[in-house]
């Protein structure tokens, strides 16, 4: 059986393990720490994208507030590594877990929603989050948590001075965030969520059903932010409310896909490579003046591309796959 | 046992009836016509078996069990198909992808819903069509694709709502006879239709719905000759004649 | 706990509230209207705020005077944004709700930016206005007379805002809102209602700004923190709801108020929040909402 369908995919697979293996190789000539850094920031933006887009871009319900499920997932790993000696190697995967858990919970009452009254929700819920951890003092409230350096090892995924290793951690985070976005692209419920936000009558009339794949789709995208989270903490060494579950985070994550082209495999990734070091570099040159002009800018990309390109920067690069430019 | 059982339905939108007392059988494997003037009721009526609506008195049986009010994903699972007067294809999609959203009504894999769906394609005369975008199909062919995708979700009755309006004589030709061949592999029929030329030759009985109920019920060749059909369809002048 | 503590709490709760409920009816108005939640609310507020502070440390104008100026200025920003963009929004042929909530979002964080450029990220104060530092004292109870200036002038605004439904203009408002193609036909030009909504949506938030200056810090955050107590009080009154906005705001107010005496004030937030969950979960649209 052969169709433009399943070329596409193939397609997909060969593009996606070229640009891996180039991107695998890439630290390699690179010796400044300035750029490894810029490089590892922008692929952790890429996964954390990508997840946000499985629920916001596939599922179609736009989440404001992700930064809940990167922050716990940040304070959970670090936190059984600091109270209770878990390594980080294991301890991510519980910031996953309750990343995933949250965004259940989180989803439950709010998909029967519609569209803006859930974006609302979402940013109610992270708002409470914040303000939970910022007067909580186990978790260290406002001072946050420090990350004590350990020992080079792989068991607690520190590495020293090192960012090469880093590199390849958050490279297959990214990786695997966009295997998934892949696979539920190609799968019922990416067809079914492309359905109902085509037509809705016409989807149900055909059994379409998808309030409980959305909360797969919550657990999922809850679960990659909760372990970017995590992962994000183990590298900067430090968290705390401000940094990791601050409304602008929310915003920070869910914006390369916006950009990009929400509900598209390439469009996370192609935000972040723009979004990031445009971010970074900004901040450079302006430096301390620069506090608010990260914010123009995004804001004016915002509109500019919702209004303009709305199908995102990614339709700029060949045909929509429904055959329309 | 009769497949569907319509059991005296009737529903109101905002005090206008559009459904009083509607009671019928449907049997399995039969072409069932559904006919009357505009304005009868018979999309309502549709409305309410395929779930979309519930009816605000009396009930849907299908083999014995109520459906009414059970919602359409519901009704969906259970074996009702549709497709609907003005055509509701999935725009972003392309004709394979919208027949294959039908087809994981019944199964949660992908390679299994794609082959059924190009089957289901190839049954319809859509083949050659799989790759292209949904909107570039013709009218016509819209239909059948409204078809084709309501088939892939196997469906024990198909509603067909005016699936032959507004056809050249070839293609409610060849809408017919695909009619037909969905009803050779035992799948049962009720079609909507108000050119009567078109639909009483094909069924095997009608309903004929006038102002929200049933006026009568019965084998094409005797609907033709009632004579309060013809007024119900042409006004009083014509029902001497 | 004496009698004055209890009328204290209440009333303060009272004062914040009607000044919560003009927010929210700003946000209400043109969410009843066209469909879409202005998530740049919060920060039109925040630029009437600055407006009053340049002028006043411009001219030494004192915030009440500034009310008709500012209001003004706002309903006319809240016009250009619908032209300038919230229309062509509403007109994208792909992913239109995405993109609404994408447009004014971005104009949010947009304005958030240009504020901590201009002004920087210290907040700023207006001090020394007629009302400062002045209160009413009503048998042991304490009323600051600028809190008691806000909520009084929020609430005309309100019963303003009320009066002009009851108009020509109000009528072809409500029309829009109940069928929006149907008014097409009838003569009523959508674009200049939804930009007149728009208008009035931004110039009630204004209002309520100016009058705010007169107690609050200005500062870039502030539109955000008002901003989320508004979304809450519309979601609690139900969206495109007067009533709901005044009944709600009202709630909230006082429930603030109340969280911050029986819990601590940093903590006030938590009682509305859970509030906002509790809506969530048993009524979600709202006491007054049409879902």
């Amino acid at each position: 059986m052969d169709n433009s369908i399943l070329r596409r995919r193939r397609h997909e697979l060969i593009v996606g393990a070229v640009l891996l293996v180039a991107v695998a190789l890439l630290p390699l000539p690179i010796k400044d720490v300035y750029t490894q850094n810029l490089i590892i920031i922008t692929l952790l933006f890429a996964g954390l994208a990508q997840a946000w887009n499985i629920l916001g871009g596939y599922c179609g319900q736009i989440s404001l507030g992700h930064a809940l499920y990167f922050g716990m997932g940040s304070y959970v790993s670090t936190l059984l590594y600091v109270q209770a000696g878990l390594p980080p190697s294991v301890g991510i995967f519980f910031g996953g877990a309750i990343g995933g858990l949250a965004a259940l919970l989180v989803g439950w009452p709010c998909f029967r929603l519609s569209g803006h009254y859930y974006a609302i929700a979402t940013v109610v819920v992270g708002e409470i989050g914040y303000l939970l951890f910022l007067n909580w003092d186990y978790v260290g409230g406002a001072t946050g948590v420090y990350i004590p350096i350990a020992k080079p090892s792989l068991l607690n995924l520190q590495f020293g001075k090192d960012k090469l290793p880093y590199h390849f951690l958050v490279l297959a985070f990214a990786a695997a965030t966009w295997l998934a976005a892949w696979l539920i692209e190609g799968s019922r419920w990416g067809y079914s969520w492309r359905a109902v936000k085509d037509d809705v009558v016409a989807a149900r009339s055909l059994g379409v059903n998808i309030f409980s794949s959305k909360m797969a789709a919550a657990a999922i995208s809850g679960f990659f932010t909760g372990l970017g989270g995590a992962i994000y903490g183990l590298y900067v060494g430090y968290i705390d409310p401000d940094s990791v579950m601050a409304g602008h985070f929310s915003i920070l994550i869910a914006l390369p896909a916006v950009l990009g082209g929400v509900g598209t495999l390439w469009g996370p990734i192609l935000g972040a490579a723009l979004l990031i070091p445009l971010k970074e570099l900004s901040s450079s040159f302006l430096g301390g003046s620069g506090r608010g002009v990260d914010l123009m800018l995004y804001g004016a990309m915002i509109v500019i591309v919702a209004l303009a390109r709305p199908q995102g920067l990614v339709s700029l690069f060949g045909r929509r796959r429904d055959g329309s430019a | 046992m009769a497949l569907l059982e319509i059991d005296g339905v009737s529903k109101s939108f905002g005090g206008v009836a559009a459904n009083v007392g509607i009671s019928f059988e449907v049997a399995q494997g039969e072409i069932l016509g559904l006919i009357g003037p505009n304005g009868a009721g018979k999309t309502s009526l549709f409305n309410s078996i395929s779930g979309e609506v519930t009816p605000d008195s009396g009930e849907i049986r299908l083999e014995g069990k109520r459906i009414s009010g059970l919602g359409p994903v519901a009704c969906a699972e259970r074996g009702i198909a549709r497709t609907f007067q003005v055509v509701r294809s999935f725009e972003s999609m392309t004709v394979l992808e919208n027949v294959m959203v039908g087809a994981f009504a019944r199964t949660a894999h992908a390679r299994t819903a794609m082959r059924k769906a190009m089957d289901t394609l190839e049954f319809c005369g859509l083949a050659e069509r799989a790759d292209r975008p949904a909107w570039s199909l013709s009218p016509p062919e819209k239909r059948r694709l409204e078809m084709a995708r309501a088939l892939a979700t196997d469906p024990k009755i198909i509603l067909l709502d005016e699936m032959l309006t507004g056809l050249t004589p070839t293609e409610a030709q060849a809408g017919v006879e695909l009619v037909r061949e969905v009803c050779r592999r035992g799948i049962t029929i009720i079609m909507v239709e108000h050119v009567m030329e078109v639909v009483l030759p094909l069924v095997s009985r009608a309903v004929v719905l006038n102002l929200g109920r049933v006026l009568t019920i019965g084998l094409p060749s005797e609907i033709v000759k009632n004579p309060d059909v013809i007024r119900a369809y042409l006004g009083d002048r014509y029902a001497a004649a | 706990m004496t009698l004055e503590t209890v009328m204290q709490v209440a009333l303060g709760g009272l004062l914040m509230g009607l000044i919560y409920a003009l927010v929210a009816a700003g946000l209400s108005l043109i969410f009843g209207l066209m469909d879409v939640v202005n998530f740049a609310h919060g920060e039109m507020m925040m630029l009437a705020m600055y407006a009053v502070f340049v002028i006043w440390s411009m001219t030494g104008l004192d915030p009440l005077l500034q009310l008709p100026i500012v209001a003004a200025v706002l309903f006319g920003l809240g016009v250009a944004v619908y032209r300038g963009m919230i229309g062509r929004a509403l007109s994208v042929q792909f992913n239109r709700g995405m993109v609404q909530i994408f447009v004014t979002f971005g104009l949010a964080i947009f304005i958030r930016g240009a504020a901590q450029f201009v002004w920087g990220g210290e907040f700023r104060a207006v001090t020394n206005t007629w009302l400062s530092d002045r209160s009413l004292n009503m048998g042991g109870v304490y009323l600051p007379l600028p809190q008691l200036a806000a909520s009084l002038v929020c609430l005309a605004a309100f019963a303003g805002l009320l009066a002009i439904s009851r108009t020509e203009f109000g009528k072809a408002l409500e029309a829009t809102r109940e069928d929006r193609e149907a008014v097409a036909l009838l003569g009523i030009d959508r674009d200049h209602i939804f930009a007149m909504g728009w208008g009035l949506g931004a110039g009630a938030v204004g209002i309520a700004g100016v009058m705010l200056a007169g107690f609050y810090y200005v500062g870039p955050n502030v539109g955000a923190s008002f901003a989320l107590i508004a979304y809450v009080t519309v979601a609690l009154g139900g969206f495109g709801s007067m009533t709901g906005a005044l009944v709600a705001g009202v709630l909230i107010g006082e429930i603030e108020a109340i969280t911050a005496a029986v819990l601590e004030p940093s903590l006030k937030q938590i009682g509305v929040f859970a509030v906002y969950l509790a809506v969530l979960l048993f009524r979600p649209r709202g006491l007054f909402g049409k879902l």
